[in-house]
């Protein structure tokens, strides 16, 4: 309907009312006013249509900020970087705690070796001594174990982000626009930003590679 | 305070600059050894690292001290 133009059922609708009320309501009788005069407001509208638009309108609102506040949350940098780092980090762990095990294990069996050049006695020692590394050496299937329990929550967890990363993409965009990533030189440097940790191995350089690289300045 | 931070006030320092200063790190990126290197660092091991390589670059560095 144009805007200035009065629907011509509210026309009839004031009409009836003014006729079976007069030009002064009780107030007891406004409800019922109101609700006449709603009833004719874009045809069928009654009052709990306008209730439950305002419902449905609160819940729209609700839905947009909480989609805001899960995008802001920053999903794609969990899925794109923390995610991944972390899986790198626990096949280091596997892969270092199966390097020391066997280097552990080689030296008991260097031990073993020599049982027989000691007394019986000694050997009898040694023998418990190693048998107890072999058993103790067990903790590296262990926690491989439960490292790969872990691998795989991470992977259900990225799929999962995957899908918020997919429907909010648009709010992420915005977001990324709106506040860019912080960087190192933003703000004072913690204790923990220091504590970087051992580099992955096929990030890192290794030491031969830092001994060349500083022979190169001499 | 970091470590290159670290080495550049105690470079800066004049009953201090000739001291030897190795640095133990994590950061094993060429960057860090390089910006190490022109602040005036004596040797630069990378974690993780046993104890051999340590007592040699500290020996090494002893040695030229």
């Amino acid at each position: 309907m144009p805007k200035g133009e009065v629907d011509t059922g509210l026309v009839v609708r004031l009409d009836e009312l003014r006729e079976k009320h007069g030009d002064s309501v009780r107030i007891e009788e406004i409800q019922d006013v109101v609700e006449s005069i709603l009833a004719t407001m874009g045809g069928d509208l009654s009052a709990s249509d306008i209730e439950l638009f305002n419902e449905v309108e609160a819940l729209a609102r609700f839905i947009h900020t909480a989609k805001a506040d899960i995008a802001s949350l920053r999903p794609d940098e969990v899925k794109d970087e923390y995610l991944p780092a972390a899986a790198d980090e626990l096949d280091a762990i596997v892969a270092a705690t199966a390097d020391a095990t066997n280097v552990i294990m080689d030296a008991a069996e260097v031990i073993d070796g020599v049982m027989g050049d000691v007394s019986p006695e000694i050997a009898e020692k040694l023998m418990e001594a190693t048998t107890n590394i072999y058993e103790a050496c067990g903790f590296q299937d262990i926690t491989g174990q439960r490292i790969t329990k872990v691998v795989k929550a991470l992977q259900h967890i990225e799929e999962k982000i995957d899908g918020l990363v997919t429907a909010f993409g648009s709010e992420i965009e915005k977001i990324k626009k709106d506040a860019p990533k912080k960087t190192e030189n933003d703000g004072p440097i913690s204790d923990e930003d220091l504590l970087e940790g051992p580099q992955l191995a096929g990030e890192a350089n290794t030491q031969d590679d830092i001994d060349a690289l500083l022979a190169s300045f001499d | 305070m970091t470590g290159i931070q670290l080495l550049r006030a105690v470079r800066s320092d004049d009953a201090l600059k000739h001291l030897p200063f190795v640095m133990i790190t994590a950061e094993s990126k060429s960057e860090n050894v390089i910006a190490a290197k022109e602040a005036g660092v004596s040797n630069y091991i990378v974690k993780p690292f046993n104890a051999a390589t340590l007592k040699g670059k500290l020996v090494s560095v002893l040695g030229e001290f």
